[in-house]
């Protein structure tokens, strides 16, 4: 015997795409922390040398000539955050169905994100770092390099909303939402990055 | 946005148009394998998996046949023991227990929570995909004496892309859960509301979701390193001293979290009346999926005990109960749960039940196990005793997927499994589960060294307890076998199943046996956690 349940009324907007956004998010940010609490256990585990001064002892764990490429990493702290901004706008923009002010929000953190990627690509040659030179360098690239996939899966995101937009679904709050929050989330990637890699190194 | 996928109808018409046989075989492989039915998606995780149960079964009975008589090399060398202990332990883990209770989550959580589809149904049929070619690289990368430990660089490089690529598949399939049940659920059904196996499914899924990234961080870490120059992480020995944590306890609870669903579910059916103690098995559920999430996160929790003073005792004592203790308090809360909601009401004796419970109380004394060694007093760290708490949970876990098959094959296929082949294979899997995990733990009190069989002495009493280990071992893989080609001839030929065999309670089984495409005409209003019993007469359920 088959039991027929009423049909219940039509069931509210499901907002798929927006938890979706925040499950993976949630998952991208136990892999990001994940691999920071590997990097802060080896810093910490490192023996320690003579500085370069003589004067004290330090952790043997940076290369001796390292140059951080510290403004550029700087500037893509900046750059990841106007991003969220432009991401946020075209959230607005896309609430009240202006479709000309939603694609420029998403052309601005297209750009903004390209930039982003750009900067972080061009921290490896200005570090002049080698890849099997020791165990910060394969570390630095491992972490960095996730980053860097993360950023390009923003970029990919940035695309197909921007595609939606200019087709004529600008109205798609549920797409620009879950775009805005995982700008949002590469921004908490970034800078937790930024701090221990790129600042306390 | 919605991102729901319909699904036209099912491909048949092209053997009746006179395709031949052939052309009505691709298309059907074809149908299975781009579909976005998470039924189909499911049942391809579930059956992948109880093949690799069968398989690392046989495995397990090879390594043990080893251990008799005076140990050594009788059947395999060296490089073969090490490549198959390296192979039990990951299809075990990643080939079979996460993928079957995954599997059975997809396929039935959507139709239990009333919705008509899954969440990103193409994200979890990429997830099956990936998740397929990544144990595959991960199996042949082994095959060829890569693995941990393995011989041969580029091999090893391959099983540590396998590892990732094997963790993101399953990710995605778990994001794709993760996300129906919170999201999908039909009107009225609050998360108080759900079943007990989307409960199980939502909170296993969640640790699942933080766990498996942190896998798939630590083989990039590892393969980078392994890759360029072995200056960090040891090399290839150094794999299993990064990446072992996730194919043992307490990461292999994580994998057995939403079984205890399967268990509570059919339990609530038997006793045929409404879950008085519904509340306690979704607080047991989920204290065994957070504290099994939270045992997986720490790498310090035995404990010493010894040279310690007695504020050290405290501090130790804690974070042990904790980590070790609280998923075992979790299990043995939905176990009681459950024999107290059977003895309060007048159970019926449904053949799912037994595999079921007894897969439960199999993880339980996994659990146990788990406890005891890691008191240091006990001297059981790095024996054969590690190896018997896996045997318990994942074999453990094989049996309550044995039960949740048999309970909702009927509404997957629309044919029943005969009720003695469930008894009986139900009661050989629990024979094999014990044989293969209790001997050894026996063999751990005696000191037995962990994954290897020589520099040891295996005459004496240690002959009997591996031989029983070894021989629980090949009982398991009769039974799964058995198993897979009793359900694979009663879900072809045998008796149909009505629409409700189980005379139950959740939404599932208002539909169709074999549910349709779609699940549901139209959405379904809900206003208890038992719908079902809502709309049976009165005096038929409590």
């Amino acid at each position: 015997m088959t039991h027929v349940l009423p049909a219940g009324p039509q069931p509210a907007p499901r907002r798929q795409l927006l938890v979706g956004t925040g499950v993976v998010s949630a998952a991208g940010a136990l892999l990001i922390g994940g691999m920071l609490s590997i990097w802060l256990r080896f810093r910490d585990a490192a023996p320690l040398r003579e500085s370069s001064d003589g004067l004290k002892q330090i952790k043997d764990w940076l290369p001796e000539d390292l140059k951080m490429a510290e403004v550029l990493t700087n500037v893509g702290l900046v750059t990841v955050g106007v991003a969220c901004i432009m991401a946020q706008w075209a959230v607005y923009s896309s609430r009240r169905k202006d479709s000309r002010h939603t694609s420029m929000a998403l052309g601005m953190t297209l750009l903004m994100s390209l930039a982003l990627l750009n900067g972080l690509v061009a921290v490896y040659p200005n570090m002049e770092i080698v890849l099997a030179d020791g165990p910060y360098q394969t570390m630095f690239y491992a972490i960095t390099g996730t980053l860097i996939t993360f950023v390009l899966a923003g970029v990919a995101f940035t695309l197909a909303a921007l595609f939606k937009s200019t087709g004529g679904r600008a109205g798609n709050t549920d797409l620009m939402n879950a775009h805005a929050l995982y700008w949002y989330f590469l921004s908490a990637a970034y800078t937790a990055v930024w701090f221990v890699v790129f600042v306390q190194k | 946005m919605t991102t729901f996928d319909t699904h036209a109808a099912a491909p048949a018409a092209a053997s009746s148009s006179g395709a031949g046989a052939l052309g009505a075989l691709v298309v059907g492989v074809g149908s299975w394998a781009t579909t976005t039915d998470h039924k189909k998606i499911g049942r391809l995780f579930a059956v992948t998996a109880l093949l690799g149960g069968a398989a690392s079964a046989v495995i397990g009975a090879l390594l043990g046949f080893e251990r008799i008589g005076a140990g050594g090399y009788l059947i395999l060398d060296l490089d073969s023991v090490v490549q198959l202990s390296s192979l039990y332990r990951v299809v075990l883990s990643f080939g079979v227990a996460l993928p079957l209770m995954l599997g059975i989550a997809i396929a039935i959580v959507p139709l239990q929570i009333g919705s008509k589809a899954i969440a990103f149904g193409r994200l979890a049929l990429f997830g099956f995909w990936m998740w397929l070619a990544g144990l595959l690289l991960c199996i042949s990368s082994i095959a060829a004496n890569g693995g941990p430990g393995g011989g041969e660089a580029k091999m090893v490089d391959l099983f540590l892309v396998g590892v990732a690529i094997t963790a993101a598949g399953a990710l995605a399939a778990t994001v794709s859960l993760v996300t129906t049940v919170l999201t999908n659920r039909a009107p009225g059904m609050s998360l108080a509301r759900v079943p007990m196996l989307t409960w199980a499914a939502l909170t296993g899924g969640v640790s699942l979701l933080l766990t498996l990234p942190v896998v798939v961080g630590t083989a990039i870490y590892l393969y980078v390193d392994h890759h360029y120059g072995r200056l960090a992480f040891g090399g290839n020995k150094g794999v299993n001293d990064w990446l072992g944590w996730s194919m043992t306890q307490p990461q292999t609870y994580v994998f057995a979290a939403i079984g205890v669903g399967v268990v509570a579910e059919i339990a609530t059916v038997a006793s045929g009346r409404r879950h008085p103690l519904r509340a306690i098995l979704l607080v047991g559920a989920g204290v065994l999926s957070v504290a099994a999430f939270g045992g997986a996160t720490q790498v310090q929790h035995a404990l010493t005990w010894t040279d310690t003073s007695g504020s050290d005792k405290v501090k130790e004592l804690l974070p042990f109960l904790i980590f070790n203790g609280l998923p075992v308090l979790g299990a043995l809360v939905v176990l009681g749960g459950c024999v107290l909601g059977l003895a309060q009401g007048k159970p019926r004796v449904i053949a799912p039940l037994v595999p079921a419970v007894l897969g439960l109380g199999m993880v339980l004394a996994g659990m146990a196990g788990h406890l005891v060694a890691q008191f240091g007093p006990a001297g059981l760290a790095g024996t054969v005793f590690e190896e018997g708490e896996f045997n318990y949970v994942i074999y453990g876990t094989v049996l309550m997927g044995i039960g949740a098959i048999s309970f909702w094959g009927p509404k997957l296929w629309g044919r029943s499994l005969p009720r003695s082949a469930v008894f009986g294979l139900g009661t050989l899997g629990f024979l094999g589960t014990v044989l293969s995990s209790l001997p050894l733990y026996v063999a751990g009190f005696a000191d037995q060294p962990a994954g290897v069989v020589d520099g040891f002495a295996y005459g004496g009493p240690q002959e009997l307890w591996n031989g029983l280990a070894a021989a629980g071992s090949a009982i398991l893989a009769v039974t799964i076998v058995l198993f897979a080609l009793t359900a694979a001839r009663a879900f072809r030929n045998g008796e149909p199943a009505g629409d409700d065999p189980w005379d139950a309670q959740t939404l599932e089984w208002s539909v169709s046996s074999p549910a349709p495409a779609d699940n549901f005409a139209s959405v379904p209003a809900v206003s208890s956690p038992e719908p079902l019993f809502d709309l049976k007469p009165t005096g038929s359920v409590k």
